[in-house]
């Protein structure tokens, strides 16, 4: 566990010193960030003027939501995204090969070798959101609620990372894989909203077939106290096995794999 | 005119058959194109019941036929001009564009329409499935129904008029992608794109009654999703040309500043 915590900080320490020979794209990135973060907030704004509730969800616990949303959001395309997606190029071109031989896990190594450090500002923006919610709410959650959020929000993102890690894996038999991670980023962004305004087919779709409740909704609720623990048990189950089930799947793979180099 | 002819034909082949290649994309682009609206009608469907059934006199079918339409209108008018120039200019693809003996602007607007003619199959198919998936009502009275192609025309015509004229901002600019951020923000508000124009807060739609932006989505997508009386048709018209006109004008004008001040990067 240590060896890998050292790793990402590694990995994340050499993509902070790329980045930052290009200062003026930190003003860049953080308008950007601002953009989308103020639009969403006003989409948000515009709905409560015309409700109090949203499928009972009110305005303040909407917006724990939308900051649990850029957290995951950010987290996800700050490491999980850009490894995958250079895994993907890395199989058509050949290079994978390299990975495999260093003496580490080559899942891990992966999952983790590229990071785009700026996508932090969504994680900081997302948390601030989070503590605006709260102080709006004027109530602190309770140290079993934090326990309840904090494990939820692993699950979620285990779950998202085991997905988009088994899509990344077909591409060992699939070459053009990379267009299925773009329709995961748009999925991605239904999750602005909680999955129970959907209809019955989409909000199936957004649970079994792209986890996105699981990712946001469901940590929201733990957060603004409306989690069972029915809820709570089955997504830490569901984490679990899908965490083992790529894994597994990622090993078949790997056998499969007889580089396209040589 | 029947060169133009010559040239539009052997464009549009030749952008068909670029097209033709990505048959996966079309897939994903099916999925990305009618996730938007079904978040939209959904969210608005839910304020609607939440509230007894009608919001600012949209019922969830309603809403429904609003967001297709737009979805609709959006498709047919939408561009991807920005993100070409800003490329172009920086890595020198100008010059030998400027080298034809044709203005620029006729091949964009060519691969625009092949790539709008080779997706309608599948924005028909998106528009079937949202339809029937949200119980759509249209309401529109035949007179609307027949302006609506006109009036979608002059909604391409308009909205790729200024955002040609706007994407010649990166003959000055090299990084433009905040500002093409900006203005996508700006144009999903204020032209309907997002919500209906009457749910605005009274300040902006103040706003956008002297902005050019509600013609090119808004008007439109209302002539097909509830119809508007004759006195509104008439105005929207006339507002599609006024602005069409000060497009033009403004075209020509930064087109010819733009040229001057082009010297090819990398080239």
């Amino acid at each position: 566990m240590r060896t890998y915590l050292r790793l990402l900080w590694t990995f994340f320490r050499v993509s902070l010193l790329g980045e930052l020979a290009y200062r003026a794209s930190f003003w860049l990135q953080v308008a950007e960030s601002l953009i989308d973060l103020g639009t969403a907030l006003a989409f948000v704004g515009v709905v409560f003027s015309y409700t109090r509730a949203l499928n009972g969800w009110s305005a303040d616990e909407l917006l724990t939501l939308i900051g649990v949303y850029f957290l995951i959001g950010g987290a996800i395309n700050m490491i999980i995204m850009p490894g995958m997606n250079r895994l993907i190029e890395q199989v058509r071109q050949g290079t994978l090969d390299y990975v495999l031989t260093k003496p580490e896990d080559a899942q891990l190594l992966a999952s983790i070798q590229q990071i785009d450090i700026w996508k932090l500002l969504d994680i900081l923006l997302g948390l601030a959101l989070l503590a605006g919610a709260t102080l709006w709410r004027g109530s602190v959650p309770g140290p079993l609620q934090l326990l309840a959020f904090a494990l939820t929000l692993l699950a979620g993102t285990v779950i998202i990372y085991s997905f988009v890690l088994f899509l990344a894996t077909l591409s060992f038999w699939y070459v053009r894989m990379e267009n299925i991670l773009v329709i995961f980023e748009s999925m991605y962004e239904a999750g602005r909203w909680p999955v129970n305004i959907y209809p019955g087919w989409l909000r199936a779709i957004l649970t079994f077939v792209v986890p996105v409740a699981f990712a946001v909704t469901v940590p929201a609720e733990a957060l603004t106290a409306r989690l069972t623990w029915l809820v709570l048990a089955g997504t830490l189950l569901l984490a679990a096995l899908a965490l083992l089930a790529s894994r597994l799947f990622w090993r078949f793979a790997i056998r499969y794999y007889s580089g396209a180099s040589s | 005119m029947r060169y133009l002819i010559a040239v539009y034909r052997q464009q549009l082949k030749t952008a068909i058959a670029e097209q033709l290649q990505y048959r996966a994309a079309l897939v994903i682009w099916l999925i990305e194109v009618a996730l938007g609206p079904a978040v939209s009608i959904s969210v608005w469907s839910t304020v609607a019941r939440n509230e007894g059934g009608e919001v600012n006199g949209y019922n969830p079918s309603g809403f429904a036929a609003y967001f297709i339409a737009t979805m609709l209108v959006n498709y047919a008018t939408q561009t991807w001009v920005f993100w070409e120039f800003s490329r172009r200019v920086r890595e020198g693809e100008f010059s030998p564009l400027l080298l034809r003996p044709l203005h620029p602007i006729h091949a964009d607007i060519a691969q625009h329409l092949a790539y709008k003619i080779l997706m309608l199959p599948v924005i028909g198919l998106v528009t079937l499935l949202l339809w029937l998936a949200f119980h759509a009502g249209f309401t529109p009275s035949p007179a609307s129904l027949a302006t609506f192609l006109p009036a979608l025309l002059l909604a391409f015509a308009l909205r790729f008029t200024l955002e040609w004229t706007l994407a010649l901002l990166a003959f000055w600019l090299t990084q433009v992608n905040v500002i093409n951020q900006l203005y996508v923000v700006v144009v999903l508000f204020l032209s309907g794109q997002l919500l209906p124009l009457s749910f605005l807060p009274a300040p902006l739609q103040a706003a956008t009654a002297w902005l050019p932006f509600q013609w090119m989505v808004a008007f439109p997508a209302q002539l097909l999703s509830t119809g508007l009386s004759a006195q509104s048709v008439v105005a929207g018209f006339l507002a599609q040309l006024l602005w069409l006109l000060i497009g033009l004008g403004l075209l020509s004008f930064t087109w010819r500043r733009g040229l001057k001040r082009y010297t090819a990067v990398g080239g």
